[in-house]
């Protein structure tokens, strides 16, 4: 599989997690999206940094080939995938662990 | 970068009193299991060369899965830093739902 299979992949399998496996539904609610709203200018950042000055170098061949701030489009994704999956854990084991 | 995310977020622990670090095992629940998966993708990615690093540019440690230490890093700090940033939204947004004990 390509890094743009894996990322979109990824992507619909966090998706179900939070709406359907652990019913966070992080993504019905402001609190997620305003969270993923101050992350995202970050990652670009972050992307921008990693990709410009040659820290991290993608293999063309598996990626589409748009970029935004220099990194992949599938950085997008990978990065969505991660915050969706952390922050859906973390209120899950908020909801788990209340008897400490 | 690493750093950069560090300060970006962890200011947020004090300003805020989001208490995210003093969680402790909560964190680890939540890091845990989603760095698992996320350093198997990476291991494969590495492995089937979708990305490389920079040696020049890298501390030069290695771990295992030929995984490079700052990669492990990554797994950890950005995850935390997601966190702190939920919770920064949350200490200023109280009234926003969120699903958790921490309600109410």
């Amino acid at each position: 599989m390509s890094y743009s299979d894996l990322a979109v992949t990824s992507v619909l399998l966090v998706v179900l997690f939070d709406l359907f496996i652990v019913r966070t539904q992080l993504l019905t609610k402001a609190i997620f999206w305003t969270s993923y709203a101050i992350i995202f200018p970050m990652q670009l950042i972050t992307n921008w940094w990693l990709t410009s000055r040659l820290i991290v170098i993608y293999n063309p061949d598996m990626i589409i080939g748009r970029r935004l701030a220099g990194a992949p489009i599938e950085d997008l994704l990978f990065g969505f995938s991660l915050i969706l999956a952390t922050t859906s854990m973390w209120v899950f084991n908020g909801r788990r662990l209340k008897h400490k | 970068m690493l750093t950069f995310t560090v300060f970006g977020s962890f200011w947020l622990e004090v300003a805020l009193k989001v208490g995210v670090l003093r969680r402790v095992k909560r964190l680890a629940l939540t890091i845990f299991p989603v760095a698992l998966i996320f350093i198997a993708w990476d291991a494969y990615a590495i492995a089937s060369k979708h990305w490389r690093f920079d040696a020049h540019q890298m501390l030069g440690i290695v771990g295992p899965l030929n995984i490079p230490l700052e990669e492990y890093l990554f797994f950890i700090i950005i995850p935390i830093a997601s966190v702190m940033t939920l919770e920064g939204v949350r200490a200023v947004k109280k009234h926003w739902p969120v699903g958790d004990i921490d309600e109410l």
